[in-house]
């Protein structure tokens, strides 16, 4: 990457902003601009997101390998802070902007509508996800999480009404108080190695004195609490089902992300800091993180099973989804960390396509169906006799409308169960065969095959159950109408997660080399050191 | 000095923590502002405790001794922070004024139990 092409590597933060500043100078008359110019500023995102896939891929780099790094303000690291673009990031960042352009495409149905400054604060809200992929600094890390929570604030009490503003208290408070331990492991961190720059801490944690060993794995364990209450690992996750419940369906589907993003910082400092090159400290918190996953997702599993609304289906997947993940961090391996990273993607845009489809799906039911919910017994005498009364009839007419939310919401259930032939599958087996192919199985992947199995079985049992109740059942009246507006993004997700099992091939082989750049924290910490000043235009 | 800081410290979280989990919703908040003033003593802490000594070196940086120096990256962590915990909490602090008016009452879960 030269010339004005490395400063691709910035642009996704300072383009949302940009867009996002310019807004505020519009009232909230000028809607038709306003959702222009953000549509346009997300477009972008998503074009600038794939060229960094494409420079930080094999054929892109032309055999410069190794992390692209942007040295802000043209200070050398670790005396200024870096921002540092390697294919996980890459990767995560082109999930992020595909997610936020169909939520903002979603939200032109009319939430955008329902509260003042929609766009803004979802701009804001991508440049905070945005930072906290690139920075390669812990404080800055820090300032990109506040950015990006600040804007879910907004988002949050976007439509207003009291469940939203109830569930926001909450929420915001559990925020702040992590994000003081958050403070509080930064500073116990760098009072014991002196940098805040990851690269530079990864070289200096291997030469840490015993002695000061037990106060910086305080510290980070400390902030991997504070990452770990962001990821919604039991038993910091009760506040999630109900907060992403109460949020508007584009809000909750762009929130989806945010939980990768507590995974995505345990992962890039896990290999980091406490990789294999890392002396005494090496390997540290694994077992932790593997009976923390393992028990979230357990309770996601429950959850999903007892859960009385669709919103709050998806929530607890989202933390089935989280458990796994860090359950198979716990684990280990350079396979598995390639498989987890397909299932990361291919959760997180299925998590999102299911909280746009809910919306227009409960919409079809009427009232008595949404209050007494999916626990109410679908095949119920009367759904008997109403089927015998058909026969006679030539068939039953299935709407339009019927046909479109029921395809893509079976097309959602397949993807998160983990039924063939989707990319769900895909992903599922990948982390299975990598668990078994790890030597020596022992008891711990026997459990978390285990658990991967029954939550698969948990979403299909609760989906089927609510497309019947909601879908399937020959309902009297009329259904709702569906506008292109909300059709349009479910399906481009889901086409994603199509393109996601055609090309399963070549995205394999791209995230297995994210995962051993992974494992191989050397190549980053000199990607850092040796960026030198002036090196860039 | 380090007694009199840790101590300080030590009571700021102590009370932040007994009023964070009180169930009225004014009292949360000034749990979280005092645990915020705990934090950011504690950053300060973190880059040793000194006094009399600038942050800053000045024109001769040749000669100058760092040994003399304080260390002037937790003091720019600190004002970074105390900004940020002032903005969240301001915010709160609508949030806990909107819920007040929406339920009725000062209850963090906006109902008042059997109580």
């Amino acid at each position: 990457m030269t010339g004005w092409l490395h400063h691709l590597i910035i642009a996704p933060i300072l383009l949302p902003l940009l867009a996002s500043a310019l807004m505020l100078a519009f009232d909230e008359r000028r809607r038709v601009l306003k959702r222009w110019l953000s549509l346009g500023a997300s477009a972008l995102l998503i074009l600038n997101a794939a060229a960094l896939l494409w420079f930080t891929s094999d054929a892109g780099s032309a055999g410069a390998t190794g992390p692209h790094v942007y040295l802000l303000g043209n200070w050398p690291a670790p005396f200024g802070i870096v921002l540092v673009v390697d294919r996980l990031s890459a990767t995560m960042l082109l999930l992020t902007n595909v997610l936020g352009f169909t939520g903002l495409f979603y939200a032109l149905a009319r939430w955008d509508r329902s509260g003042p400054r929609f766009h803004a604060l979802f701009l804001l809200l991508l440049m905070g996800v945005n930072g906290a992929f690139l920075t390669g600094d812990i404080f800055n890390l820090f300032v990109f999480f506040e950015v990006l929570l600040a804007a879910s604030y907004g988002l949050i009490l976007h439509g207003s009404g009291t469940e939203r503003t109830s569930a926001s208290l909450h929420y915001i408070t559990i925020n702040i108080a992590a994000s003081l331990l958050f403070l509080i492991g930064v500073a116990l961190i760098y009072s014991v190695t002196g940098t805040l720059n990851m690269a530079d801490l990864a070289t200096r944690i291997a030469d840490t004195p015993s002695g000061d060993l037990a106060l910086l794995e305080a510290g980070a364990a400390i902030l991997g609490v504070a990452f770990l209450v962001k990821a919604g690992v039991w038993p910091l996750s009760f506040w999630l089902p109900r907060t992403y419940a109460a949020a508007a369906p584009p809000v909750a589907a762009l929130f989806a992300i945010m939980t990768k993003v507590g995974i995505y910082v345990i992962l890039r400092l896990s290999f980091l800091l406490f990789g294999e090159a890392s002396g005494d400290a090496a390997g540290f918190a694994n077992d932790g993180l593997l009976y923390a996953g393992l028990a979230t997702m357990a309770f996601g599993i429950i959850g999903i099973l007892s859960a009385r609304q669709l919103t709050r289906v998806a929530g607890h997947y989202v933390l089935v989804s989280s458990g796994t993940l860090l359950a198979g961090l716990g684990i280990g391996g350079q396979p598995l960390v390639a498989a987890l990273l397909f299932y990361l993607v291919s959760s997180t845009l299925a998590i999102g396509a299911l909280y746009l489809i809910i919306e227009p799906v409960e919409r079809n039911a009427d009232e008595e169906d949404m209050i007494a919910g999916i626990a109410e017994p679908v095949f119920d005498d009367e759904y008997v006799g109403a089927i015998e009364e058909e026969e006679d009839e030539t068939g039953v007419v299935i709407p339009g409308t019927i046909a479109i939310l029921g395809g893509g919401f079976i097309f959602c259930a397949l993807l998160l169960a983990g039924l063939p032939p989707l990319s769900g599958f895909i992903a599922k087996f990948a982390i299975i065969d990598a668990l078994l192919r790890a030597g020596g199985v022992g008891p711990m992947n026997w459990t978390l095959i285990g658990l991967i199995i029954v939550s698969g079985l948990a979403t299909m049992i609760v989906m089927t159950r609510a497309g019947i109740d909601l879908l399937w059942t020959p309902a009297e009246d009329a259904p709702a109408r569906l506008s292109l507006v909300e059709v349009a993004p479910i399906g481009l997700l889901l086409a994603v997660c199509l393109a996601l099992m055609l090309g399963a091939g070549p995205v394999m082989a791209y995230l297995e080399a994210a995962s051993a750049a992974l494992h191989d924290p050397a190549g980053y910490v000199a990607a850092v050191g040796n960026a030198a000043a002036g090196a860039q235009p | 000095m380090e007694l009199l800081l840790s101590l300080a410290i030590g009571v700021l979280t102590a009370s932040g923590l007994w009023l964070l989990f009180r169930p009225r919703t004014f009292q949360v908040i000034l749990g979280l502002s005092l645990l915020s003033y705990a934090v950011n003593l504690f950053i300060v802490a973190a880059g040793r405790l000194r006094s009399d000594a600038p942050p800053i070196i000045g024109k001769d940086t040749a000669s100058a001794d760092p040994a003399l120096y304080a260390d002037p990256l937790p003091q720019a962590l600190v004002l970074t922070a105390i900004v940020i915990s002032f903005a969240t909490t301001a915010l709160l602090l609508v949030v806990l004024l909107a819920s007040r008016g929406l339920t009725g009452t000062d209850h963090v879960d906006g109902e008042d139990g059997e109580a």
